[in-house]
């Protein structure tokens, strides 16, 4: 006898089952710990963090550990927890001239104030396997500078005393920064939501777009201005007391991306921005957010839009990475009515054809018997 | 004069109540001159009503401006709006998601508040009038999205250019403000695709 | 080292924060006053992954209070994996009572159908809406189509369907066919199959859409006009089946096939599993189950 199918409910339960079987492993090893996550894999969980919009290494460790590694999901699960929070407030604008930096290069001067930082990069490494971290063998500290940490200045700042590059952005008068976690998205935007939406969004998009910016598709003739990392302050306004508070300090990697501008009728000769600003150490994210970010503005300069990167829309729209993999993911849902539905018709137009072809043995025929 | 009247008054159930406030008005939004009744409990300071009140503490916060009469704005409303929802007053009746009107008040015309555009016909503003009564006033012949053959109501208590303002505020469509009428524990929605008629022929 | 809290979230009746649910519960309202019109709102992240009914869930749990009886289908069925956790997400986090019988239900959340039994005042009709936007397939840029509805361009539209008449000689849209709405906007009904169309129109229950990834609620209320878009010669028309349900024998149902074996074996049955079964709790019986009791025998 024919019976559908049934038991969904527990056939679910089974899955999810079996899921934290095969994340738990191995039991004969030790379990991850989440202080491991964060101390072992830090740049995944600053990844989570950005594109979760969520700056908390432990919960980003946790959803990681959660997703066994798969970080879009882990990104999604992180997302769906904060949406939950409660706001308390908005934080006053981070200054990042501030910025206690670990790292900051600039490839437009051989040397200025500050100097070039390398700090912890990959940059230089060769990239070979290496045996010795099959081992847990004794690593040493990193050398520290004596002395206080000094802000250094903005490589922006030093061609902005010249008026050689734009100022940074403004917004027009009264315009209040939005959020689009909170509003529903409206096009054209505002380049805060746009830098917002970028900031979130899939570092694996922005890095295949910004690429394509070099290879012609939109090209802007960017060099890194600088790229910055390091840790500011965070601070929120109290009307009761009449200034701002500090709430800690957290880390970013900023790149302000100088780009080639010949100048317009209302302006000089000047250079232009973009601009990239990540939770934790995302320098690769950084910096295709900013030539993004640049390749955006071509209205705003006058320029013809003709590339994939300039088209706000089509980047906006696919940017996020928990949308785009819910959508694409959910093919796998039952479609079977929708099926049906084509199946039906396509059944219809092919007896239909089939019929004309009998009643007019014509070329079709012919064809085939060749 | 205390503050209490500012701190006191909402919900005694803040989830549930505003969960039943809000079914009603949809149910009544969507099934246009059907009275429905607010069960849940909130005392306003006077002079509104409790029906406007309980619509207020369920469909306002700090994201809708509210416009209130100018006798409303000078009573203790404006600090228990803020209070109990976040919302704020503001005197442009443009920008004013939601506009309260007690009993008695007058009913500014419909056309000095915010329609929405043809792009985002739903940014407009949303009135809540309170009347005398469902019964007693012009009658009101209504068809449209959500009534099958006609509804009748004949509110007391509306101005009397009612139909006529209702009439060019549908000419309008898609834009146009939605109205909520409260009176009491009821309340009767009139959605700009209402279209009022007088009832007497 | 911060430590996780074991505590991380105590959620909320229906998951969704308060402030969530009156942005929602607005969005609903003048949906509900401008039929047919995709009213934007801020959708929020949910807990299951976007394409997978989070506008539907949303405009659930902003409207559900704890005298709701809910009853969610995926593809006309209950017991679809997807509409087993949708329910059972509701479950936990609003406490609230469910069933499968679509007669009981104050609220049927949907993903491509529509019940068969006539639904009545007092239910709502919740869609889970993956592209909200009718001219999405014509016009990408949401820019372009927003001007469209509001200067009533539905030009193209026409267009697209008579292109099909001419290549195919069929309108080739079978499901998420569009409609136009109280005469003015032009409306994606979700992708069920136009089958479900014509009960749409007129309904006595309200009807509301939901669209969370593209940030999209629209609704039709009861006793709405609600008209599949046609032409003189190429009226609308929908799916008919040669044959009555296998199982129960309902006709002017509509039926999923089901693949028997791998000798071209096929049966039909209702897609609406509640509508089959109460039929055969009430005798009606099938060519399947009528061969199966002759063997049985």
């Amino acid at each position: 006898m024919y019976v559908a199918v049934k038991g969904g409910e527990a056939a679910i339960s089974n899955a999810h089952r079996l899921l934290a079987d095969r994340r738990r492993g191995d039991r004969t090893l030790p379990a991850i710990g989440i202080e491991q996550i964060v101390a072992q894999l830090g740049l995944a969980v600053d990844r989570v963090m950005a594109e979760a919009s969520l700056y908390d290494r432990a919960l980003a460790a946790l959803a990681i550990r959660q997703a066994r590694g798969d970080m879009i999901e882990a990104i999604f699960i992180l997302r769906a927890y904060r949406t939950t929070l409660p706001r308390f407030g908005y934080s006053v604008p981070v200054e990042t001239a501030e910025m206690q930096v670990e790292r900051r290069v600039s490839a437009t001067y051989k040397d200025l104030p500050g100097g070039q930082l390398l700090g912890p990069t990959f940059d230089y490494t060769h990239r070979l396997l290496d045996p010795s971290l099959l081992r847990d063998e004794a690593v040493e500290e990193g050398l520290q500078r004596d002395g206080e940490i000094e802000p250094v200045m903005r490589v922006a700042d030093i061609l902005s005393s010249e008026g050689l590059v734009e100022d940074d952005g403004q917004l027009p008068e009264g315009h209040v920064p939005g959020d689009l976690t909170r509003e529903p998205l409206e096009f054209p935007m505002e380049r805060d939501l746009r830098l917002q939406a970028l900031a979130r969004g899939d570092e694996g998009f922005l890095l295949a777009l910004g690429y394509s910016t070099q290879r012609g598709y939109a090209r802007t003739h960017p060099f890194v201005g600088e790229v910055r990392i390091g840790e500011v302050e965070v601070e929120l306004d109290m009307p009761e007391l009449g200034f701002a508070v500090s709430l800690g300090r957290i880390q970013v990697t900023e790149c302000q991306m100088i780009a080639q501008f010949k100048g317009s009728a209302k302006n000089p000769p000047q250079f232009t921005r973009g601009y990239g600003l990540v939770f934790g150490q995302s320098e690769r994210k950084a910096m295709a957010m900013s030539l993004v970010d640049r390749a955006l503005r071509a209205e705003e300069f006058g320029e013809d839009i003709v590339a994939p990167a300039q088209d706000e829309e089509f980047v906006i729209s696919h940017a996020d990475n928990v949308q785009a993999t819910g959508f694409v993911e959910h093919l796998k849902l039952p479609h079977y009515v929708d099926f049906q539905a084509e199946l039906d018709l396509v059944r219809r137009m092919r007896r239909e054809y089939e019929e004309r072809n009998r009643e007019e043995p014509g070329e079709d025929t012919l064809e085939a018997a060749q | 004069m205390t503050d209490t009247q500012i701190f006191s008054g909402a919900f005694a159930e803040p989830v549930f109540d505003a969960q039943a406030v809000f079914r009603t008005v949809m149910d009544c939004m969507a099934r246009p001159g059907t009275i429905g009744t607010i069960s849940a409990v909130a005392k306003p300071p006077q002079p509104l009503g409790a029906a406007a009140g309980a619509v207020a503490l369920t469909l306002c916060d700090h994201d809708t401006p509210v416009w209130l009469t100018p006798q409303l704005a000078k009573s203790k409303l404006p600090g228990w709006l803020a209070f109990h929802t976040g919302a704020t007053v503001t005197a442009e009746k443009q920008v004013a998601r939601f506009a309260f009107v007690e009993k008695g008040g007058v009913v500014p015309g419909f056309d000095m508040f915010s329609q929405g555009t043809q792009e985002y016909p739903d940014r407009s503003t949303t009135l809540v009038i309170e009347v005398d009564g469902f019964d007693g006033g012009e009658p009101l012949a209504l068809t449209g999205p959500g009534i099958r053959d006609e509804a009748r109501i004949a509110p007391a208590g509306l101005p009397e250019a009612f139909v006529s303002l209702a009439q060019a505020n549908r000419a309008l469509f898609p834009r146009g403000i939605d109205l909520i009428l409260v009176s009491g524990d009821e309340v009767v929605c009139l959605p700009r695709t209402t279209v009022i008629r007088n009832g007497e022929a | 080292m911060n430590a996780v809290s074991t505590e991380l979230a105590t959620y909320n009746f229906a998951y969704l924060d308060e402030q969530t649910k009156r942005m929602i519960r607005r969005a609903i309202l003048k949906a509900i006053a401008i039929p047919g019109y995709q009213v934007p709102f801020a959708s929020r992240e949910m807990p299951m992954p976007y394409g997978w009914g989070t506008g539907g869930v949303q405009v659930t749990a902003a409207i559900l209070g704890p005298d709701d009886v809910l009853k969610v289908i995926d593809q006309g069925a209950d017991d679809t994996t997807n509409a087993v956790s949708i329910r059972a997400f509701f479950k936990k986090v609003a406490n609230m009572a469910v069933t499968t019988k679509t007669g009981e239900a104050t609220i049927i959340q949907t993903r491509h159908r529509i019940p068969e039994e006539k639904l009545t005042a007092g239910q709502t009709l919740v869609y889970q809406v993956p592209i909200p936007e009718p001219l999405r397939f014509l016009e990408p840029r949401e820019t372009e189509t927003r001007k469209m509805h509001a200067l009533e361009e539905y030009g193209l539209m026409h267009v697209k369907l008579y292109e099909d008449i001419a290549r195919n000689g069929h309108i080739a849209t079978t499901y998420a066919y569009p409609v136009k709405v109280e005469g003015r906007y032009v409306m994606d009904p979700s992708p069920t199959p136009k089958f479900d169309n014509p009960k749409m129109h007129m309904s006595e229950a309200l009807q509301l859409f939901g669209a969370g990834r593209e940030k999209r609620i629209y609704a039709v209320p009861p006793y709405t006009e609600v008209v599949s878009l046609d032409f003189e010669d190429h009226p609308f028309e929908i799916q008919t089946f040669d044959k009555p349900c296998a199982l129960c024998g309902a006709e002017n149902v509509y039926l999923d096939e089901v693949v028997l074996d791998d000798k071209g074996g096929r049966m039909f049955v209702c897609s609406d599993t509640d509508h089959c079964e109460d039929r055969r709790d009430h005798g009606h019986c099938g060519t399947m189950l009528a061969y199966d009791k002759e063997t049985a025998r």
